[in-house]
């Protein structure tokens, strides 16, 4: 264990061209991933904060359970989607990153969306009857408590970032881990582990641990910034 | 005189699950300048001031404004604890403007107008929730006047403030007032509220048990209700002189 560690650290002090291929697409998929769910998840996590609608408890609820949505089952979705005989078959998209990109959208989407409503609505409990008493519209009173809220919102962006690059289930699922086209870091840890390259499952692991503790690190010296600088 | 008056309010029902807290409030606020709300905690003062803003909507009576419907009238309202964001004073002032469809350099001009009225012209960039507890406030009236109210509603808001703060929202509040803005003010320390105000409402149990002239109801109250609350009169004090 000790050899296949000490390999692990030659490999990553030789900047292996695989494993910073690996570690790049793995960065790239999630980052489009999260960015697409920014999209989406952001505004429908505010308005649902900030608007009173029949059912509103129950669509909290639903959204809260899609936090912990089985990445294998959004996989499998997804591949269903995409496969040759799905609605989007004709699109080709299976086995490439667009593919494990629109699947790690899937999966953080709902994740992103439920902190922002519990965050958002946090912040309107503060501000809400304020921005009221403004005759500020639903739309501007979503917008202005996102920005009021943004350094804990970036948090559970981040925390949405380090879902999507750690999991597996779903980039397994409809990327295939083809190598040098869809072998993300997780797939080609399980890969590797099975295969018995434990240096190289090591590596990718000790780069994964490494990205992960960077991004709380991030968090953690974001919200220490914020709150230094804006009360 | 100010467009708002008389300000009607006719037999105002609000009871929110039931519990009436406003419970047939009337009054006619005819006066311009200050007006004061004055009675104990829960007695649904800033309730009311809450339903003549528009935040809360009665479950009877009406409410006007002279001759004109409430959603033509331009209100604006200061709580107790100023609710900032975290953004910058200028930024803060800005969301004053919202509904108001302004170039970028009128709103620009008017912020800056706005923000050297209440002293914090020179805090403009700093971040809002860094200012004082005195400067929030001023921050906060900066907000509401800078959307050129012709209603502002105050709500206790030296309530947290020390004697030097509260001078300063105070003078704020008469040079707001002298501007032609009808002021409905809402405080439980007198003598500001005999220092500012033109007339006095008295709200007990969700009902105006007496409405007049600032000195009248505060040196000569008719009303019990009234004279045991500017008393300053405690149930136990009370049940004392009665046994």
């Amino acid at each position: 264990m000790l050899q296949a560690f000490g390999d692990a650290i030659a490999l990553l002090q030789a900047l292996d061209r695989d494993v910073l291929a690996i570690a790049a697409l793995s960065v790239r998929v999630s980052l489009l991933a999260v960015t697409f769910a920014c999209l989406v998840g952001l505004p429908l996590g505010a308005l649902v904060a900030v608007t009173a609608f029949p059912g509103r408890q129950a669509a909290i609820a639903v959204l809260n359970a899609l936090m912990g949505l089985p990445a294998v089952v959004v996989g499998l979705v997804v591949y269903l989607l995409l496969s040759r005989s799905g609605p989007l078959g004709a699109w080709g998209l299976l086995f490439t990153p667009t593919a494990m990109v629109m699947a790690q959208t899937v999966l953080v989407t709902p994740l992103i969306a439920a902190l922002t409503r519990q965050i958002v609505e946090d912040a309107d409990r503060e501000l809400g009857e304020q921005l009221r008493s403004l005759r500020l519209g639903l739309w501007r009173r979503a917008t202005t408590l996102l920005y009021d809220a943004r350094f804990s919102l970036v948090v559970a962006i981040l925390a949405a970032f380090g879902r999507a690059i750690s999991e597996v289930g779903a980039v397994l699922v409809v990327g295939g881990n083809i190598a040098g086209h869809t072998r993300t870091m997780t797939t080609a840890i399980s890969l590797e582990t099975q295969k018995g390259d434990l240096p190289l499952a090591l590596a990718l692991g000790l780069v994964l641990i490494g990205i992960v503790i960077a991004i709380n690190a991030l968090a953690s010296g974001l919200r220490l910034y914020a709150m230094r600088a804006y009360g | 005189m100010s467009t708002v008056l008389p300000i009607l309010l006719e037999e105002v029902v609000f009871r929110p699950g039931g519990r009436r807290v406003i419970d047939g409030l009337s009054a006619r606020i005819k006066t311009p300048g200050i007006t004061a709300l004055i009675g104990p905690n829960g007695a649904g003062k800033s309730v009311t001031l809450r339903i003549i803003d528009g935040l809360l909507v009665p479950d009877g009576g009406t409410i006007r404004f002279g001759d004109r419907p409430p959603s033509l009238v331009r209100r604006a309202f200061v709580f107790q604890r100023p609710a900032l964001v975290r953004a910058s004073v200028a930024a803060n002032v800005a969301l004053g403007l919202s509904s108001m469809r302004l170039s970028s350099s009128a709103r620009r001009e008017r912020v800056r107008n706005a923000l050297e009225r209440v002293g914090l012209a020179d805090r403009a960039d700093d971040p809002a929730r860094k200012l004082s507890g005195g400067e929030q406030q001023r921050l906060a009236l900066a907000r509401a006047w800078v959307s050129e109210p012709e209603l502002l509603l105050l709500d206790e808001p030296t309530a947290n403030l020390d004697p030097g703060a509260t001078e300063a929202i105070e003078r704020l509040v008469a040079a707001i007032a002298e501007a032609g803005v009808k002021v409905i003010l809402v405080s439980h320390n007198l003598g500001q509220v005999a220092r500012l105000s033109e007339d006095v409402l008295v709200v007990e149990r969700g009902r105006v048990v007496e409405h007049g002239p600032a000195r009248q109801v505060l040196q000569t109250p008719r009303s019990t209700e009234a004279r045991s609350y500017i008393k300053g009169e405690l149930p136990w004090t009370l049940f004392a002189a009665a046994s």
